[in-house]
This record gives structure tokens, sequence and C-alpha cells, in this order.
């Protein structure tokens, strides 16, 4: 939770509790909300085959494909919500759509 | 002159009636007077008929609507006599003010008013044709309006009209103006 | 306690009289589109700017739906501004009106009072600005074109108060005082500015350092309470306009009042109206005094927030009253101004008998001859003869 602004009671805040003009005062603290439990299916990785073309990482909507020096890392398991366009993207056979409650069984 | 007095102007649009109108009353603003110029509000179609108002008062003036029972009437087109009843509504003991090149005599009867009425014609057209060269009969016909009527001082009108059009124009147009208005000032008849 | 200030005299259209306001107020931002008859506001300010007179990043965009958006946005950054508009200007801005306010952005718009189609109509009603009602936003109303100057500067300062962050229409009959040319007093522009001060924005999108998300999605779960906060935010701009108007008040020598109550104290019969007709009814109120009719009239300068104890205070002790409505309520019966009023008298268990006008819509010219048949009715309303109900008033 961020510094600036506890939300923790916000199904209890009064009229006045809000910030003037519904304004979230603490903006880009969409990170801390973990939206990785929506996740049906998770895409997973095989670096081997993975040729660093950076289609996932243009076509993913939720940011979840990780990179460093203009290389992939891995995936943002906490953001990304399974939609699976990364693994219809990819032409090198790198990313793969599995189960979630079988990746989490083989974990 | 305490009381407020109403003025209805008739004209074709492009004759310059609502610069009239706001001459009288930045005249009698500058004498410290109150005072409302507005032309019948519409679409500007250029020859189309047009009224436009002028108020003058010593206090403040409240009211906004048209004006509907002027105590004067100044006509800047004599063919509107055949199109409209310009002195609908006026007072009993009203003013008109008319361009034209007939006499008082013949404008009263073209007019059908009554003796208590006082009509006075001034050729505005012919004095703006020969001064500023242009069928612009606003500034001479306010000049007779002030000799008939009083409602603002000759003086400073011209004094008004120097320093307005100064701001605007070269001083050709200006001298033509100011002739204009001094022509009208002596020629008018009533 | 201010002074009174250096004023100069001129001789000005209710729509000059907003530019200068403009001018003195040296906007960041004014994005605006013409509409008759508000077009000469923003071809004076247009010409403010392209003379130097004014700071102002001034956009030209293609609608009244862009103009307020890019208000909106504007004034999210942090910017001082301003916009203004008319009848099918002001509807086709009704989409973002509620966003401006329900985003608490300060953008102050003058609105010359228009009908709206159809019939096509470029004439002084209060349809399009009672169209906009309900949007949150602050409304006021000038008589005249002192007033249009006036009540802009209050709303200036107004808006941009820390205690209020709310938008202002300030709004002047269509043509009756955008376009007469009438006498007026212009403040010196120290002093106007002075009074005006600089915008302090709450929080601006521009501020790097401490980032922001405006114009947020709100769930069953607080949209209910923020439209309560808007709520109260509105009706607690109330005591802020009181204070800004009456440090203008002082500075101008010009009175400021919620309510405008001519004659009310010990009137008989009283007229409620809004905006240029109430000099109309005035000038009778005062011809019916000199005959012994005690007349009485209330012109609500502030209709949003709305005055209601202003308004019973100044009715308190009246036989009969009547509201002039210039916007309809079709199906309704009272109109816009009728209904408040009659809202003020009963929860303050006055049993004033009231009747409700329409007058003057699309420009229908208001006369003292109309002003007199309400007097004449109220006397009778009040003997019982007549009911309240709605009329159309000079209507063939």
């Amino acid at each position: 939770m961020s510094e600036k602004w506890n939300t923790d009671n916000f199904t209890e805040w009064k009229a006045e509790d809000f910030p003037i003009g519904a304004v979230c005062v603490d903006g880009g603290n969409s990170v801390e909300y973990i939206t990785g439990g929506w996740r049906a299916e998770r895409p997973v990785w095989t670096q081997e085959n993975c040729k660093n073309c950076m289609l996932c990482w243009v076509v993913c909507p939720d940011s979840s494909i990780l990179t460093a020096d203009g290389k992939m890392t891995g995936i943002d398991y906490d953001h990304c919500k399974g939609c699976g366009v990364c693994v219809k993207e990819c032409k090198f056979g790198a990313l793969e759509l599995v189960l979630e409650a079988d990746a989490k069984e083989a974990e | 002159m305490s009381e407020l007095v109403e003025i209805r102007w008739h004209a074709r649009a492009g004759q310059g009636a609502v610069t009239a109108a706001k001459l009288v009353a930045e005249t009698a603003l500058s004498q410290g007077r109150y005072m409302q110029a507005m032309p019948e509000y519409g679409p500007e179609r250029t020859g189309a008929p047009l009224k436009a108002y002028t108020r003058v008062c010593d206090t403040p003036i409240e009211v906004h609507n048209n004006i509907t029972n002027p105590q004067i009437v100044v006509v800047l087109d004599e063919t509107l006599l055949d199109l409209e009843n310009v002195t609908e509504g006026m007072a009993q003991d009203g003013t008109v003010i008319l361009n034209t090149r007939m006499t008082p005599a013949e404008a009263r009867e073209k007019l059908g008013v009554s003796d208590k009425v006082t009509v006075a014609t001034v050729d505005a057209s012919g004095i703006a044709m020969a001064t500023i060269h242009r069928n612009i009969p606003n500034t001479p016909i306010v000049a007779a309006l002030s000799k008939v009527t009083g409602v603002i001082p000759y003086d400073e009108f011209v004094q008004h009209l120097k320093t307005t059009f100064g701001k605007k124009f070269s001083q050709q147009i200006i001298d033509a103006n100011l002739e204009s208005v001094k022509r009208a000032y002596e020629e008018v008849q009533q | 306690m201010a002074e009174r200030a250096e004023q100069k005299i001129v001789s000005a259209t209710g729509n000059m009289m907003v530019t200068e306001a403009f001018r003195q107020a040296d906007p960041d931002v004014v994005c605006a589109y013409p509409i008759t008859p508000q077009t000469t506001i923003v071809e004076g300010f247009a010409k403010c700017v392209a003379n130097g007179q004014v700071h102002t990043e001034f956009v030209t965009v293609e609608s009244e739906h862009s103009s307020m958006s890019a208000c909106i946005g504007s004034a999210q950054a942090g910017a001082r501004t301003f916009t203004a508009t008319s009848s099918q200007g002001l509807a086709y801005m009704y989409e973002e009106l509620p966003i401006a306010a329900g985003m608490r952005l300060p953008i102050v718009m003058a609105n010359a009072n228009r009908a709206i189609s159809a019939p096509i109509n470029i004439h002084c009603d209060h349809s399009d600005v009672m169209g906009a009602r309900d949007t949150g936003w602050l409304l006021f109303f000038a008589e005249d074109a002192q007033e249009a100057y006036d009540n802009t500067m209050i709303a200036i300062r107004t808006a941009e108060d820390k205690d209020v962050q709310l938008p202002v229409m300030t709004t002047l009959d269509g043509f009756i005082t955008t376009h007469a040319m009438e006498r007026a007093e212009l403040m010196n522009d120290e002093a106007a500015k002075e009074f005006l001060g600089e915008r302090t924005p709450l929080f601006p999108l521009l501020d790097t350092e401490n980032p922001i998300a405006a114009g947020m999605f709100a769930d069953q779960d607080s949209y209910f309470e923020l439209h309560k906060a808007l709520r109260d935010a509105v009706t607690a701009s109330k005591p802020v306009i009181k204070r800004i108007g009456d440090e203008w008040a002082e500075l101008s020598g010009r009175p400021f009042d919620f309510v405008d109550a001519w004659g009310c104290d010990d009137a008989d019969y009283i007229i409620v109206v809004l905006g240029s007709a109430a000099g109309n009814a005035r000038h009778q109120a005062r011809l019916l005094r000199e005959k012994g009719v005690k007349a009485g009239v209330a012109r609500i300068r502030v209709f949003r927030p709305f005055p209601y104890e202003e308004l019973v205070a100044a009715l308190h002790g009246a036989k009969a009253v009547a509201v002039l409505d210039r916007s309809e309520n079709f199906g309704g019966e009272y109109g816009p101004v009728g209904l408040e009023v009659a809202t003020a008298l009963y929860n303050a268990k006055e049993t004033i008998p009231l009747k409700n006008y329409m007058f003057g819509l699309g420009g229908h010219d208001v006369t003292l001859e109309q002003m007199e048949q309400v007097y004449e009715d109220l006397e009778k309303l009040a003997a019982g003869t007549i009911d309240g109900s709605i009329e159309y008033l000079g209507n063939r």
C-alpha cells in the first residue's frame, strides 16, 4: 500500500473522505494491483527457442513481458492475465499456453 | 433633458444606422450621462430594412426591451416609408428626422402625421455623396438630429466624432465626415 | 478592508465587458468555438492574444464538444482555463459539463443565453443554460453589461478558490446584454489583476514530482458517495461566493447580493426573475409605487447554488408572488425558477400564493405592459379570483 494514500478502508469512506475530484493522488500505483490471480491459463517461456524479436512485448496488453538490455528475461506473473496473445504471436515456439492449475501443480 | 429619451432608427443594413445609434449614445456618455444603443437583433443582410435603438438619460437606464414608443424617429432611407409605418407607436408630440429631398411639408403629408409632430428633412444622402462620396448618410443625419431635438449638443457630437473616427480613419475621411456634418446641421429644415 | 479602486467609465456591450474580464485575468488557455451571440467574446479575446495583451494559448477547436474537452485537459494540467459559448454550442458540450464539475476543475465559461432549436432561433431565453442546470456548474446570471463584467470577475475567483474548485458559468442574456452598448465601469488593470490573483491548482497533472491519475472510474462502491461530495461542494461554495462578491463590491462600489431584492421589504406583490428582464420589472414596480401599489422585484443573481434563505427573506410578508421563467419544462407545471421558488417557500412553511409565467422565449419582447399585467394578476391571485397555474405571458 502506498505511503501517500491509505485506501485500506475505502469501502467505508464517506463523501468528505475522497480526494477532491476523485483524483487518484498516488499515480502509477496500478503495479500494486495484482491481476495475476485472474488467470486460467499461463504462458510459459522456453528461453532456448527465443530470438528476442520482442513481438510478445509489443502485443502484451498488460506490460507483463519482462526485459533487460533489449532482451526478454521472463514473464511478470503478478500481472499477466493469461490472455495468450503472446503465445499466438510467437513465431519461434518460445511461448506455450498451459493450464494454470497444471502449472501450479508442477510448482 | 433629464427625462429618458428614446430614439428609433429606421434604415437599410449598410447605411450606418447602428453606428449612428452608438454615436448618439457615446456622445451622451461623454457628457456623463447614461445610455443604451442596440440594433434590432437578427441576421445581418445588407440592404434589408432594420431598426436600431438609442436611449439617453441622466440616470441609470433599467429597461432593456425594444423601443416601441419613441419620442424621436430617424429614417435614413425614404424608400422605407412605402414599406413600413415608421411612426408606429411614436409619441403624439414626437419628432421625425427624414433623409430625403422632400420639404418638411411634403414629408409631413407623406407621413400623414398631426401638426403636433415635428417633421424635419435633410438630404443626408446628397450631402454624403458630395462629401464622403458614398451613400452613408449616418453622420450627417446625427447632426440634423442634434440641431432639431437637442438630444445631444452639436459641439459635443463633433468632438466625439473627431475622437472616435480619429482612431480608425484617415484625415481625409474625417474631414469629409466633418464637412457632411456641418452641411447637414446648416441645411436641415423643419 | 479594500479601498475603492479607480475605474474608467466606458461604453461597452456585455460581450466586450466579458472580454475585458478575460483580458485582465490573463488565462493560460482559452479553447473556444464561435456561435452567435457569443462570437464577439472570443473574437475580442483572440484580438487580445494577437496584440500581445495576454499570454494565452488560444486553442481554436472544431466544435464545442472539443472546446470543453480541451478545457478539461487544460484545467487538469493546472492552467487557468476559460471558454465561452451559447445555445446549441452549450448543448453540444453537455457530455463534458458534468465531467468538468465531477473532476472539480475551475473552468470559467461565459454563456450568451440563447434559445434552443427547433425552430432555429438566435435570440435570448434561458433554455440553453437551464438545460445545463444539473451538471454541477455554478450558475451566475447578469442583468446588464456591468454585471456581466462583475460576475465574470467573481466567477474566476470563486472557481479557483481552494475551498470551491468548481466550474462556473457566468451568463448574460443573448443580444439584449451581449450586444447592447451601455455605460459601464471598468476596473483599472492593476487592481483587477490583484483581485484575481493567480490560480494555484490542487492536483496539477503536469506536476511530475507528484504524479496523479485523474478522470477515475468509480463503481457502486464510491460513485454515490462522490456525487454527495459534489453536492456538498456546490452548497459549500455559497459563503465563499459571498466573501468574494463582498470583496469585489468593496473594491468596485457596486453591491453584491445573491438576490437583488428591490422594494421587497414592504412589498405586497413581488416578481421573481433572472437576467435582463429584471430592469423592466423594476421600472414597472417604480411606476406602480407612484400609484400606491407596493410592488417589488426579487432578481436572482446566483442560481447555483440556489439562495433559498435570501429568497425567502425577500418574499416574506408578500401577499402574492409571480415567478417569471424564460425556459420551458414541457409537461411539468412550473419552469425551473418557479420550481425553486415553490420549494423555497414550502420548506420555509410560507403559504404565499404563487403564480408562474413563461416569458420572452426566443427573444419575445419583454414589455412594461407584460409586467403591468403580472402585477395586476398578483392582486387577483391574492384575492383568490385566479389560480397559480402557468401562463404564457403576452402570447397571442
